[in-house]
């Protein structure tokens, strides 16, 4: 093999009560890269993040990471092998401090996560570690305060954070732009863009800007397929790619979005 | 600081309690305490509304009630069978129960409650719709008789505060930390490798485990173990209790305890015994309409305003 990937699907079908919404996805992650999936809404990107991550079962197809099957794991399982995921909306632990939300994350490679009959004091070996993983996103100041009261983009830093604690292989974000003010999505971008110095990325991602700045590989998905696979040159220059997000009717796109208006200009 | 002297100001307000106020009735309030402690830990810190917790309270009371009756065995060791029969129906109800969320949850531990309301009302070994009566006190540890209310008194206030702290201790442990977690975003930990359905069994079983410790107790104290502790009526009274002093605080079920509990036994003897149930509806209805936190979540916010 000439590839070294860390992620792949063979054959990966979902279907619901007779629509397919991802149908035969092949899918491949070449280890070290950020690799983004796109495609109009609709086309299938979350459903696919909850196929590799277990949060939905798979009709047909098979799951691999490193080589290993894992097409049968549970999503817990899945977190063990060193696939963690970040959501759509925005997963905290909203009543939790900052600090103890990253803190629960390292807390669970402990084997005390069921010791009901000790005091929490014993988790304060963490805090440094925590504290240390805060810095690395800019929340250390916030280490107090309940996740619930930071402003949106400092929830998807902490959300970073709190993925990272488990030091994964491989990192799923989900949309981690979305909802995001210009000045957090540089942030959050350039937080990304460091994370992914030493780990590989799998992003679903709307905002084509962060696309084309972050991405190694792009996957373009369309009603559960693959449309097309290559850098953002190639793909961007691709008359399906263009098609897809503007609709069959070129120049006069339905329900123009930002997205489309992005794809408009930056094609 | 605050909270140490204010709890040692509430332990000496229980040592004195049984010389004012009637030791049975303060009794009756404790072990309802204690079972709304246990089912808050589930609700209010595990994020779990159990709809059938009155089994767990019946299983204690009656297997407490029929040792000490039939082999006549000392309290403490009546106590530990009714505990640890409500463990285990806690276990295999929670094996069942946990796989499913939100209002089926709810759905599936009422109708094992109701399940285990018939095994209660038909076996040979319950007396029935008379339920066990005339269970004896007996010695502790083989040399202290209760059978005297004071000293019995003591025996469930301590009784209370091993069941009180175990459940604080539980939710300020490592366990504790999970299991709020999964409370506050269930995807969330699972996506972090927790294995959710596991933590949640745990809270269940040591949430049934101390229901049962107030039910082995509650049987003592009124020598009585009968359907009214396996009732749904049960099952919705604690429900009651836990969202009038606020779920989630570790005092809140306390004092919503105290406040049925005493609503109750103040009214049956006055004017309005007959209309009991509909007042406990208004105050539920007020509380739900008008303090969401609680009695003690609703303290809380007015010190949280005024500190800061």
């Amino acid at each position: 093999m000439s590839q070294d990937l860390i992620l792949e699907t063979r054959g990966l079908v979902k279907e619901f009560k007779g629509f397919t919404a991802v149908d035969d996805v092949n899918l491949k992650v070449e280890r070290g890269t950020i690799h983004a999936l796109i495609g109009p809404n609709g086309a299938g990107k979350t459903t696919v993040f909850n196929l590799l991550t277990k949060f939905l079962k798979p009709t047909r197809g098979k799951l691999l990471f490193n080589g290993q099957d894992i097409t049968r794991k549970d999503s817990a399982s899945i977190a063990h092998l060193g696939i963690v995921r970040s959501f759509q909306i925005s997963a905290v632990f909203p009543h939790l401090t900052v600090l103890e939300n990253v803190r629960v994350a390292l807390q669970q490679k402990r084997s005390d996560t069921f010791t009901f009959w000790r005091s929490e004091k014993i988790l304060d070996g963490l805090n440094d570690r925590a504290l240390e993983l805060l810095d690395s996103v800019g929340l250390r100041d916030f280490s107090k305060a309940k996740a619930v009261d930071l402003p949106y983009g400092r929830k998807r830093s902490l959300e970073i954070a709190t993925t990272l604690a488990l030091d994964p292989e491989l990192l799923l974000l989900d949309e981690p732009t979305q909802g995001m003010g210009h000045e957090d999505i540089s942030v959050v971008a350039e937080l990304i863009k460091e994370v992914g110095k030493d780990r590989t990325i799998l992003m679903v991602e709307h905002n084509l800007n962060v696309v084309a700045d972050l991405s190694d590989t792009i996957t373009v998905l369309q009603r559960g397929a693959i449309l097309t696979k290559g850098t953002y040159e190639t793909v961007s220059a691709d008359p399906q790619v263009r098609e897809a997000y503007m609709g069959v009717e070129e120049g006069q796109p339905e329900g123009t979005t930002g997205n489309e208006a992005a794809v408009g200009t930056l094609v | 600081m605050y909270n140490k002297k204010l709890n040692l100001v509430l332990l000496g307000l229980a040592l004195v309690a049984p010389f004012v106020l009637y030791p049975v009735f303060l009794m009756k309030v404790l072990c309802f305490a204690l079972f709304a402690c246990a089912f808050n830990l589930l609700l209010g810190f595990a994020g779990m509304l159990s709809f059938g917790h009155a089994v767990f309270l019946g299983t204690g009371a009656y297997v407490t009630g029929y040792v000490m009756t039939t082999y006549g065995l000392t309290p403490e060791l009546g106590i530990l069978a009714g505990v640890v029969m409500s463990a285990l129906v806690g276990l295999v109800y929670g094996k069942l129960a946990v796989r499913r969320e939100g209002i089926y949850f709810a759905m599936v531990t009422l109708a094992l409650a109701q399940l285990a309301f018939f095994f209660f009302l038909q076996t040979p070994l319950t007396g029935g719709e008379d339920g066990l009566q005339g269970i004896p006190r007996g010695k502790l540890f083989g040399l202290i008789d209760l059978t005297d209310n004071m000293t019995m008194y003591y025996f469930v206030l301590a009784v209370f505060i091993i069941g009180f702290l175990t459940i604080y201790r539980t939710i300020h442990s490592p366990f504790g930390q999970v299991m709020k977690a999964i409370r506050e975003n269930e995807p969330r930990a699972i996506s972090l490798g927790y294995k959710v359905n596991q933590y949640k069994l745990m809270a269940f079983v040591i949430s049934a485990t101390l229901a049962g410790l107030a039910g082995s107790t509650k049987a003592l104290v009124f020598q009585l173990a009968s359907l009214t502790d396996v009732h749904w009526f049960m099952s919705g009274e604690v429900v009651l209790m836990t969202l009038l002093g606020g779920m989630g605080t570790i005092w809140g079920p306390v004092l919503g305890a105290a406040a049925i509990v005493s609503m109750q036994n103040f009214l049956a003897s006055g004017p309005l015994a007959n209309y009991i149930h509909v007042l406990m509806g208004v105050v539920f209805v007020i509380c739900v309409l008008a303090f969401r936190n609680g009695l003690v979540g609703e303290l809380q916010k007015v010190i949280r305003k005024n500190s800061g």
